[in-house]
Protein backbone atom coordinates (compact mmCIF):
# COMPACT_ATOMS: atom_id res chain seq x y z
CA UNK A 1 0.00 0.00 0.00
CA UNK A 2 1.57 3.26 -0.97
CA UNK A 3 1.85 5.97 2.51
CA UNK A 4 0.65 9.16 1.70
CA UNK A 5 3.72 10.17 3.55
CA UNK A 6 5.98 9.71 0.52
CA UNK A 7 7.06 11.65 -1.45
CA UNK A 8 5.49 12.08 -5.04
CA UNK A 9 7.51 12.48 -7.96
CA UNK A 10 6.04 13.38 -11.34
CA UNK A 11 6.81 13.32 -14.34
CA UNK A 12 5.44 13.47 -18.40
CA UNK A 13 2.94 16.19 -17.50
CA UNK A 14 1.31 17.83 -20.18
CA UNK A 15 -1.19 20.81 -19.88
CA UNK A 16 -4.01 21.71 -22.74
CA UNK A 17 -7.00 23.91 -22.64
CA UNK A 18 -10.10 23.34 -22.20
CA UNK A 19 -12.27 25.69 -23.91
CA UNK A 20 -14.75 23.99 -25.94
CA UNK A 21 -16.99 20.77 -26.22
CA UNK A 22 -14.03 18.92 -28.31
CA UNK A 23 -11.42 19.58 -25.60
CA UNK A 24 -13.35 17.81 -23.26
CA UNK A 25 -12.88 14.87 -25.81
CA UNK A 26 -9.13 15.44 -26.16
CA UNK A 27 -9.04 15.71 -22.39
CA UNK A 28 -9.99 12.29 -22.42
CA UNK A 29 -8.27 10.91 -24.79
CA UNK A 30 -4.89 12.51 -22.93
CA UNK A 31 -5.35 10.89 -19.78
CA UNK A 32 -6.67 7.34 -21.30
CA UNK A 33 -2.92 7.56 -23.45
CA UNK A 34 -1.30 8.36 -19.89
CA UNK A 35 -3.25 5.59 -17.96
CA UNK A 36 -1.98 3.42 -20.57
CA UNK A 37 1.37 3.89 -19.98
CA UNK A 38 1.15 3.85 -16.50
CA UNK A 39 -0.08 0.54 -16.62
CA UNK A 40 -3.55 0.59 -15.09
CA UNK A 41 -5.86 -1.87 -15.14
CA UNK A 42 -8.54 -1.63 -17.72
CA UNK A 43 -11.33 -0.81 -15.28
CA UNK A 44 -9.11 1.54 -13.34
CA UNK A 45 -8.25 3.26 -16.47
CA UNK A 46 -11.60 3.25 -17.51
CA UNK A 47 -12.49 4.58 -14.02
CA UNK A 48 -9.95 7.71 -14.40
CA UNK A 49 -10.96 8.56 -17.62
CA UNK A 50 -14.70 8.67 -16.82
CA UNK A 51 -13.46 10.95 -13.74
CA UNK A 52 -11.73 13.49 -15.95
CA UNK A 53 -14.30 13.49 -18.30
CA UNK A 54 -16.62 14.98 -15.70
CA UNK A 55 -14.28 17.36 -14.51
CA UNK A 56 -13.65 18.75 -18.25
CA UNK A 57 -16.94 19.45 -18.58
CA UNK A 58 -17.46 21.25 -15.15
CA UNK A 59 -14.23 23.26 -15.95
CA UNK A 60 -15.64 24.06 -19.31
CA UNK A 61 -19.58 24.49 -18.27
CA UNK A 62 -19.56 25.90 -14.83
CA UNK A 63 -15.22 27.33 -14.68
CA UNK A 64 -16.35 28.95 -17.94
CA UNK A 65 -13.26 27.06 -19.29
CA UNK A 66 -9.86 26.47 -18.30
CA UNK A 67 -6.72 23.97 -18.30
CA UNK A 68 -6.40 20.21 -17.73
CA UNK A 69 -2.30 19.17 -16.79
CA UNK A 70 -2.35 15.32 -16.77
CA UNK A 71 1.16 13.92 -15.31
CA UNK A 72 2.60 10.43 -14.65
CA UNK A 73 3.23 10.50 -10.58
CA UNK A 74 5.24 8.02 -8.68
CA UNK A 75 5.47 7.22 -5.07
CA UNK A 76 6.99 4.49 -2.79
CA UNK A 77 7.75 2.83 -5.77
CA UNK A 78 3.75 2.77 -6.74
CA UNK A 79 3.09 4.93 -10.46
CA UNK A 80 -0.12 6.41 -10.97
CA UNK A 81 -1.72 9.17 -13.08
CA UNK A 82 -3.01 12.23 -11.54
CA UNK A 83 -5.30 15.42 -13.58
CA UNK A 84 -5.75 18.72 -12.35
CA UNK A 85 -8.34 20.73 -13.65
CA UNK A 86 -8.27 24.72 -13.10
CA UNK A 87 -10.39 27.44 -13.66
CA UNK A 88 -10.80 31.08 -12.99
CA UNK A 89 -14.86 30.98 -12.69
CA UNK A 90 -17.05 32.10 -10.00
CA UNK A 91 -16.47 29.35 -7.63
CA UNK A 92 -17.96 27.03 -5.62
CA UNK A 93 -19.79 29.15 -2.61
CA UNK A 94 -20.91 25.88 -0.60
CA UNK A 95 -17.91 22.55 -1.22
CA UNK A 96 -19.50 20.25 0.94
CA UNK A 97 -22.78 20.70 -0.85
CA UNK A 98 -21.18 20.58 -4.09
CA UNK A 99 -19.89 17.39 -3.38
CA UNK A 100 -23.20 15.60 -2.32
CA UNK A 101 -24.86 13.32 -4.58
CA UNK A 102 -27.44 14.78 -6.32
CA UNK A 103 -26.92 18.21 -5.55
CA UNK A 104 -26.57 20.26 -8.60
CA UNK A 105 -26.46 23.36 -9.80
CA UNK A 106 -29.34 22.93 -12.83
CA UNK A 107 -27.88 21.34 -15.80
CA UNK A 108 -26.41 18.44 -14.68
CA UNK A 109 -27.55 15.58 -12.82
CA UNK A 110 -24.70 16.10 -9.60
CA UNK A 111 -22.72 13.05 -10.44
CA UNK A 112 -20.35 14.61 -11.96
CA UNK A 113 -17.95 16.01 -8.44
CA UNK A 114 -19.26 13.50 -6.04
CA UNK A 115 -18.75 10.46 -8.89
CA UNK A 116 -15.06 11.85 -9.56
CA UNK A 117 -14.29 11.56 -6.06
CA UNK A 118 -15.82 8.23 -5.82
CA UNK A 119 -14.15 7.07 -8.99
CA UNK A 120 -10.46 8.44 -7.82
CA UNK A 121 -8.12 7.24 -5.48
CA UNK A 122 -7.36 10.84 -3.93
CA UNK A 123 -9.90 13.89 -4.62
CA UNK A 124 -8.60 17.26 -4.03
CA UNK A 125 -10.75 20.30 -4.53
CA UNK A 126 -9.92 23.92 -3.99
CA UNK A 127 -12.43 26.95 -4.54
CA UNK A 128 -13.58 30.31 -3.06
CA UNK A 129 -16.05 32.27 -4.75
CA UNK A 130 -14.62 34.70 -7.41
CA UNK A 131 -11.38 32.63 -7.30
CA UNK A 132 -12.13 29.85 -9.65
CA UNK A 133 -11.63 25.73 -8.61
CA UNK A 134 -8.93 23.75 -9.08
CA UNK A 135 -10.18 20.15 -8.33
CA UNK A 136 -7.28 17.17 -8.52
CA UNK A 137 -7.72 13.85 -9.11
CA UNK A 138 -5.32 10.77 -8.30
CA UNK A 139 -5.38 6.96 -9.58
CA UNK A 140 -2.63 4.32 -8.55
CA UNK A 141 -1.72 1.48 -10.57
CA UNK A 142 -2.40 -1.65 -8.23
CA UNK B 1 -22.65 21.42 -39.20
CA UNK B 2 -21.55 18.96 -36.64
CA UNK B 3 -20.92 15.62 -37.49
CA UNK B 4 -23.67 13.54 -37.02
CA UNK B 5 -24.15 10.02 -36.05
CA UNK B 6 -25.73 7.58 -38.18
CA UNK B 7 -29.20 6.20 -36.91
CA UNK B 8 -30.38 2.88 -39.71
CA UNK B 9 -33.37 1.11 -40.29
CA UNK B 10 -34.25 -2.35 -40.22
CA UNK B 11 -37.98 -3.38 -40.55
CA UNK B 12 -39.93 -1.30 -37.88
CA UNK B 13 -36.44 -0.95 -35.52
CA UNK B 14 -33.84 1.81 -35.64
CA UNK B 15 -30.49 1.05 -35.11
CA UNK B 16 -27.81 3.68 -33.34
CA UNK B 17 -24.36 2.40 -33.29
CA UNK B 18 -21.85 4.65 -31.91
CA UNK B 19 -18.53 3.95 -33.18
CA UNK B 20 -16.48 6.79 -31.31
CA UNK B 21 -16.06 9.38 -28.98
CA UNK B 22 -19.15 11.66 -28.88
CA UNK B 23 -18.57 15.21 -28.21
CA UNK B 24 -21.64 16.33 -26.37
CA UNK B 25 -23.25 18.38 -28.93
CA UNK B 26 -23.46 15.48 -30.60
CA UNK B 27 -24.98 13.18 -28.32
CA UNK B 28 -27.37 15.79 -27.97
CA UNK B 29 -28.36 16.27 -32.08
CA UNK B 30 -28.20 12.35 -31.88
CA UNK B 31 -31.20 12.37 -29.02
CA UNK B 32 -32.97 15.04 -31.62
CA UNK B 33 -32.36 13.32 -34.58
CA UNK B 34 -33.48 10.11 -33.10
CA UNK B 35 -36.96 10.85 -31.45
CA UNK B 36 -37.62 12.68 -35.41
CA UNK B 37 -36.51 9.24 -36.91
CA UNK B 38 -39.01 7.71 -34.67
CA UNK B 39 -42.04 9.83 -35.65
CA UNK B 40 -41.25 9.75 -39.09
CA UNK B 41 -40.72 5.65 -39.70
CA UNK B 42 -42.85 4.74 -37.19
CA UNK B 43 -40.43 2.93 -35.44
CA UNK B 44 -41.20 0.20 -32.30
CA UNK B 45 -37.79 -0.25 -31.40
CA UNK B 46 -34.52 1.45 -31.02
CA UNK B 47 -31.30 -0.70 -30.42
CA UNK B 48 -28.35 1.67 -29.45
CA UNK B 49 -24.98 -0.24 -29.65
CA UNK B 50 -22.57 1.06 -27.32
CA UNK B 51 -19.69 -1.68 -27.81
CA UNK B 52 -17.37 0.62 -29.15
CA UNK B 53 -17.36 3.09 -26.23
CA UNK B 54 -14.35 3.14 -23.76
CA UNK B 55 -16.14 5.31 -21.64
CA UNK B 56 -20.22 6.05 -20.59
CA UNK B 57 -19.74 9.53 -18.29
CA UNK B 58 -23.22 11.23 -16.84
CA UNK B 59 -23.72 12.81 -19.69
CA UNK B 60 -23.76 9.80 -21.74
CA UNK B 61 -25.34 8.14 -19.37
CA UNK B 62 -28.22 10.75 -18.90
CA UNK B 63 -28.98 10.75 -22.59
CA UNK B 64 -29.10 6.98 -22.83
CA UNK B 65 -31.53 7.19 -20.13
CA UNK B 66 -33.54 10.30 -21.23
CA UNK B 67 -33.91 8.90 -24.87
CA UNK B 68 -34.83 5.71 -23.85
CA UNK B 69 -37.91 7.80 -21.88
CA UNK B 70 -38.78 10.03 -24.60
CA UNK B 71 -38.69 7.13 -27.12
CA UNK B 72 -41.11 4.89 -25.05
CA UNK B 73 -43.46 8.22 -24.95
CA UNK B 74 -42.93 8.42 -28.81
CA UNK B 75 -44.11 4.38 -29.00
CA UNK B 76 -40.97 3.24 -29.52
CA UNK B 77 -38.64 0.61 -26.77
CA UNK B 78 -35.03 0.95 -26.30
CA UNK B 79 -32.71 -1.60 -25.56
CA UNK B 80 -28.70 -0.20 -25.19
CA UNK B 81 -26.43 -2.87 -26.33
CA UNK B 82 -22.78 -3.94 -25.54
CA UNK B 83 -22.06 -2.51 -22.59
CA UNK B 84 -18.33 -3.04 -21.91
CA UNK B 85 -18.00 -4.53 -18.78
CA UNK B 86 -15.62 -2.09 -17.22
CA UNK B 87 -17.38 0.53 -18.45
CA UNK B 88 -20.73 -0.87 -16.40
CA UNK B 89 -18.57 -1.21 -13.48
CA UNK B 90 -17.91 2.66 -13.58
CA UNK B 91 -20.76 4.03 -14.54
CA UNK B 92 -22.36 1.87 -10.89
CA UNK B 93 -19.89 3.51 -9.07
CA UNK B 94 -20.14 7.15 -10.86
CA UNK B 95 -24.06 6.78 -8.93
CA UNK B 96 -25.58 5.79 -12.17
CA UNK B 97 -27.46 2.36 -12.43
CA UNK B 98 -29.40 3.23 -15.74
CA UNK B 99 -32.88 1.56 -13.91
CA UNK B 100 -35.00 2.89 -16.69
CA UNK B 101 -33.01 1.70 -19.59
CA UNK B 102 -33.28 -1.44 -20.70
CA UNK B 103 -30.23 -3.34 -22.03
CA UNK B 104 -28.71 -6.26 -23.62
CA UNK B 105 -25.35 -7.91 -23.90
CA UNK B 106 -25.24 -7.69 -27.72
CA UNK B 107 -27.22 -6.35 -31.10
CA UNK B 108 -29.10 -9.76 -31.15
CA UNK B 109 -30.09 -10.41 -28.14
CA UNK B 110 -31.04 -6.42 -28.19
CA UNK B 111 -33.27 -7.22 -31.05
CA UNK B 112 -34.26 -10.46 -29.59
CA UNK B 113 -35.72 -8.53 -26.34
CA UNK B 114 -37.05 -6.23 -28.38
CA UNK B 115 -39.22 -8.69 -30.39
CA UNK B 116 -40.18 -10.28 -27.09
CA UNK B 117 -41.66 -7.49 -25.96
CA UNK B 118 -43.60 -6.81 -28.88
CA UNK B 119 -45.02 -10.19 -29.66
CA UNK B 120 -46.09 -9.95 -25.05
CA UNK B 121 -46.81 -6.04 -25.27
CA UNK B 122 -44.67 -3.48 -23.51
CA UNK B 123 -43.02 -4.36 -20.23
CA UNK B 124 -43.97 -2.09 -17.55
CA UNK B 125 -41.23 -0.16 -15.68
Amino acid sequence: MTSSSQPVEESDAQESPITGNGDVVKARQAVRALAQQARLSLVDQTKLVTAASELARNTLSYGGGGTMRVSIVTRAGTTGVKAVFSDQGPGIPDVDLALTDGWSSGRGMGLGLSGARRLADEFTLESAPGRGTTVSVVKWAR
Amino acid sequence: MSERVPILKIGDVLLVSIQFDLEDQMVMDLQEDLSQRIVDTGAHGVVIDISALEIVDSFVGRMLASTAAISRVLGAETVVVGMRPAVAMTLVELGLSLGGVRTALNLEQGIGELRRSRRNGPVPR
